[in-house]
C-alpha cells in the first residue's frame, strides 16, 4: 500500500472531477470521522494491488502492520487501474460520488430495474435531470426516491434530452448497484 | 338404564363361553351389555347360587323389585348385607376391568420385540408407524412409573426411541445420542420438529442509510409482507412472504438493509460497540455482523475485519461497500496470528463468531448436517475454538477505557463447543463472564453429565429453534480483568477442580494469601519445635524467592519448603554434633 504518485493522482482526480466538479475539494478535505482519535484527521488515497482506496489517515496508519499479501481492503475502494494504466471508477465509489455529485439524473420507477441490469438510460425512463448537463459529463443516477443506483456519462446535454425521442440513450451506463449481485467476483 | 333382556338366558350363554373374554357380538349391542355380561360371568364364578347378586347385577329392575317384595323382614338384614357385598364386589370387578383396560392400552405401547424389529427392517420404513411409536415412547417416558411395561427398563425405551428418531428424522447415531442426552423427551421432539421447518427470513435495517420505519414502508410498497422482528431489536424485520426477491430490490442494492438470520443480531448486540473504539471481528465473512458493528459505531473508530478463507473475502468486501461502511480494514489472516499482527492488548473489543459444526442450523435446506457430523468434527472444532478464543482474549486490552470485552458465539448446540470453550478460557486467562445484555434465551449449562463448569456460565445464553424461533445459537460475553496471563504449565497443575470452581478473583486471593500464610505457619511450627533460627531462615528464604507472578511464587515456595526442610535437618544434625562435641 502506497500513496499515489503524480500521474496516478492526476488520473484519479480527473475522473472524479467529471462527476463532482468543484466539489472535489470537499472530497479531499473532508474531516474524517473514522479512527479512534478525537481530532478528526483527513482522508487520503492509497494504492494497493492496482486498486485505489479512499480512507481516513488514522485508518491508514492502523493498517500498516497488516502485511501486503494479507491486506484485502481499507476504507472504500473507489476504482482500479487497468493493465494498461487507465483508471476506472467502480460501483463502490457510488456512495462517495452520490454525496458530492454535481449532475444528477432521476429515473422513473419503471426504468429502475433496467438500469440495475446494466442497460443505459433511455429518454423514456428519464424522470428528472439537473440543469446545465453537458454531453460527456459524469452523471449519478438516482431513483425517484433519491436512492443512488449507479453512475454514467451523459450522452446528451439537458436541452438535447428534451428534444430527443423516447428511445434515445440519455446516459451511458458506467456502473450500477446491480453489479454487487452480477459481478461480485470482479469488484 | 332398564335392560329389557331377561338375565337367565344370558347367564347360560356366559357359562358356555370362556370367562373374562369380551364378546365382540355383544359389544355391538352396546358396551353396557358386555360389561354386564362380564360381571355376570364373573359373578357366576364368585358367587355361586347367590340369587340376590345375580338379579341385582344382571336382572332388570322389575325383577329385582319382585324378589325383594317377596322377602321377609328377617331376611332384610341379610339381604342388605348381600347387597353391600355385591356392591363392593362390583366395585372390585370394575377396578379390575379398568386395570385390564389400561393393560390392554399399554400393551399397544409395548416395545417391539426382536422379531417385529427384524420384520420392520426388511420392509421400507413405515413413517406413520415410526411417528406413532416415537410419540408413544415419549408419553411413556414422561410418566414412566405408571406407564412402563413390565420388564422393560428405561434404557430399552430410550434405545428404541433413538432408533426411531434416526429412521424417521434422518439423524446419524452421534447426533441422535447427543440430543437425547441433552433434552428431556418432550422437548426433544419439539426440537426435532422445529429442525424440520425453515426459520423465517430476517432483514436488518442499515441505520447508516435509512430508518426501519422508512424501509418497512418502501418494502411493503414493493410487495413484501413483513413485521418488526420483536421487542428485542430496533433494526430487525422479519419477512413472512414476498412478491419480489428481497435480495435484489433497489433498496438492497443501495445498501439499505442486510439479509441476516435473527440469531446473527445477538452477538453484536451483546458486544455493544461504542463510537471511536477499536474492534476486531475475527471471522467476519460474509459481513453481516461487521456491518452491524459499523452501523452501531456510526462509522467511527476502526474495525479490523478478518477472514481466514480467501474466497469469502469477496463477499465480505462487497457487503462492506454496499452498506456504506468506511471504517474497516479487511485482512486475510488465520485468527490465531492476529495477536502477533495487531499486537497484544491492543483493541477494545473482539467478536469471535467461531467456526463450528453448525448443529444448530439444521433445517430443510441444510439436511446434510444431520448425517455428516461426528465426534471428531466436534473435537476438531473445539480445538480450533480454544486457540481462537485465547487469541481473542490476548488481543483485547484489559485497561481500555470503554472496553475490554470479548464476545464468543457459535451456531451450534454442542456443549464441547460452547460451555467447555468458555470454561477453558476462564481457566487459562484472567477473564470473567458478564451478562450478555440479552434478556431472553436460556442460560448455559453449569453441569452436564460428568462435566462441571464454572457457575458463572449461567450468564451465557443458549437459543433454540423451538423456544426462540431462531437457529440454535450460543452467546457468551467475557470481560478481561487484567493483561497478565497465568503461567501456562503451572496453573493447571497447582489448581485443583474445586479451586477452579471458585471465582477467578478468589483464586487470586488464595494464591496471594498462600505464600504469606504458609511461611508464617512454618515459622510457628518451627518455633514450636525450638528452631527459631531455621524459622527465620525459612522466612528470608521464601522472601528471597518471591517472584512477580503469583502461581510461580506458589510453586517456587513449595520448592523452597523442601529445601528448607533438608536444610533444617542438616542444621539440626550439625547442632547435635556440636552439642556432642
Amino acid at each position: 500500500m502506497r500513496p499515489l504518485d503524480e500521474k496516478e493522482t492526476a488520473a484519479v482526480f480527473e475522473k472524479l472531477f467529471k462527476f463532482t466538479g468543484p466539489n472535489l475539494k470537499h472530497i479531499v478535505e473532508r474531516p474524517a470521522v473514522e479512527g479512534p482519535d478525537d481530532p478528526p484527521g483527513r482522508y487520503c488515497f492509497r494504492l494497493h494491488k492496482n486498486r485505489v482506496y479512499y480512507a481516513s489517515e488514522s485508518l491508514v496508519r492502523r493498517s500498516t502492520n497488516v502485511s501486503r499479501a494479507r491486506l484485502a481492503g481499507i476504507g472504500t475502494c473507489i476504482g482500479k487501474f487497468t493493465h494498461h494504466g487507465s483508471f476506472r471508477l467502480t460501483v463502490q465509489a457510488l456512495d462517495l460520488l452520490a454525496a458530492h455529485a454535481r449532475h444528477k439524473v432521476w429515473l422513473k420507477p419503471t426504468a429502475e430495474m433496467s438500469f440495475l441490469y446494466g442497460n443505459s438510460v433511455l429518454k423514456s425512463g428519464l424522470g428528472r435531470i439537473t440543469d446545465n448537463v453537458k454531453s460527456g459529463d459524469g452523471v449519478v443516477v438516482f431513483s425517484m426516491t433519491d436512492v443512488p443506483l449507479g453512475f454514467g456519462v451523459a450522452a446528451r446535454s439537458t436541452q438535447d434530452c428534451r428534444k430527443a425521442h423516447a428511445d434515445a440513450i440519455v446516459v451511458n451506463h458506467q456502473a450500477d448497484a446491480g453489479e454487487y449481485l452480477r459481478n461480485e467476483a470482479e469488484l | 338404564m332398564p335392560m329389557a333382556k331377561p338375565p337367565n338366558p344370558n347367564s347360560q350363554k356366559n357359562e358356555k363361553r370362556p370367562q373374562g373374554k369380551v364378546d365382540e357380538e355383544e359389544e355391538e349391542d352396546g358396551s353396557q351389555v358386555s360389561d354386564l355380561d362380564d360381571e355376570q360371568s364373573r359373578s357366576d364364578v364368585s358367587s355361586d347360587g347367590d340369587p340376590f347378586t345375580d338379579d341385582f347385577l344382571g336382572g332388570s329392575d322389575e325383577e329385582g323389585e319382585e324378589l325383594r317384595s317377596e322377602s321377609d323382614e328377617s331376611d332384610l338384614e341379610a339381604k342388605s348385607r348381600a347387597i353391600d357385598e355385591a356392591r363392593a364386589r362390583a366395585e372390585l370387578e370394575a377396578d379390575e376391568e379398568l386395570r385390564l383396560n389400561i393393560k390392554e392400552e399399554s400393551d399397544e405401547f409395548r416395545l417391539p420385540t426382536k422379531e417385529e424389529l427384524e420384520e420392520e427392517a426388511r420392509l421400507p420404513p413405515n413413517l406413520s408407524n415410526l411417528q406413532r411409536r416415537i410419540k408413544e415412547i415419549v408419553r411413556v417416558l414422561t410418566n414412566f412409573k405408571t406407564l412402563r411395561q413390565e420388564g422393560a427398563s428405561r434404557k430399552d425405551y430410550i434405545d428404541q426411541l433413538k432408533a426411531d428418531i434416526m429412521a424417521y428424522y434422518g439423524y446419524n447415531e452421534f447426533l441422535a445420542d447427543t440430543f437425547i442426552e441433552m433434552f428431556p423427551a418432550v422437548e426433544l421432539i419439539e426440537l426435532l420438529e422445529a429442525f424440520e421447518k425453515n426459520r423465517p427470513e430476517c432483514l436488518r435495517t442499515n441505520t447508516l442509510k435509512t430508518r426501519r420505519r422508512d424501509l418497512a414502508g418502501v418494502l411493503i410498497n414493493r410487495g413484501v409482507n413483513l413485521d418488526p422482528v420483536g421487542k428485542w431489536s430496533k433494526v430487525g424485520l422479519v419477512v413472512y412472504e414476498s412478491q419480489v426477491p428481497t435480495g435484489a430490490t433497489p433498496e438492497y442494492l443501495a445498501g439499505h438493509y442486510m439479509r441476516q438470520a435473527a440469531n446473527s443480531f445477538l452477538p453484536v448486540m451483546a458486544l455493544a460497540p461504542q463510537e471511536k473504539e477499536r474492534i476486531v471481528d475475527m471471522a467476519a465473512a460474509p459481513g453481516g455482523k461487521t456491518t452491524y458493528i459499523a452501523a452501531l459505531m456510526k462509522n467511527t473508530g476502526v474495525i479490523y475485519a478478518n477472514e481466514y478463507k480467501e474466497p469469502r473475502l469477496k463477499s465480505l468486501l462487497a457487503n462492506i461497500h454496499r452498506m456504506g461502511v468506511t471504517n474497516t480494514v479487511v485482512c486475510n489472516y488465520d485468527g490465531k496470528e492476529l495477536p502477533k499482527i495487531l499486537g497484544l492488548n491492543s483493541v477494545d473489543r473482539v467478536l469471535l463468531d467461531a467456526p463450528c459444526t453448525g448443529t444448530g442450523t439444521v433445517c430443510p435446506d441444510q439436511q446434510s448436517i444431520k448425517t455428516s457430523k461426528s465426534i471428531e468434527d466436534v473435537q476438531n472444532c473445539a480445538f480450533l475454538q480454544k486457540q481462537l478464543i485465547l487469541a481473542a482474549i490476548d488481543l483485547v486490552d484489559a485497561n481500555s477505557k470503554s472496553g475490554g470485552y470479548v464476545v464468543y458465539s457459535t451456531c451450534s448446540v454442542m456443549i464441547p463447543e460452547n460451555e467447555a470453550i468458555i470454561d477453558y478460557a476462564l481457566r487459562k486467562r484472567d477473564v470473567k463472564i458478564v451478562p450478555c445484555g440479552l434478556d431472553f434465551g436460556r442460560s448455559g449449562f453449569i453441569r452436564f453429565r460428568e462435566h462441571r463448569f464454572h457457575p458463572s456460565l449461567e450468564k451465557t445464553r443458549r437459543f433454540y429453534p423451538h423456544v426462540n424461533n431462531m437457529e440454535g445459537f450460543f452467546v457468551a460475553k467475557l470481560k478481561k480483568l487484567s493483561n497478565s496471563k497465568p503461567a501456562a504449565p503451572g496453573a493447571p497443575n497447582t489448581s485443583e477442580k474445586t479451586e477452579e470452581a471458585a471465582a477467578i478473583d478468589d483464586d487470586k486471593k488464595l494464591r496471594k494469601d498462600a505464600p504469606n500464610g504458609k511461611p508464617e505457619q512454618l515459622k510457628n511450627s518451627r518455633n514450636g519445635k525450638g528452631k527459631k533460627k531455621i524459622g527465620f531462615k525459612s522466612g528470608t528464604h521464601s522472601e528471597g524467592k518471591v517472584s512477580p507472578s503469583k502461581p510461580k511464587l506458589r510453586k517456587k515456595w513449595k520448592f523452597a519448603s523442601r529445601e528448607e526442610i533438608s536444610q533444617a535437618r542438616e542444621e539440626k544434625r550439625k547442632s547435635l554434633k556440636k552439642r556432642k562435641v
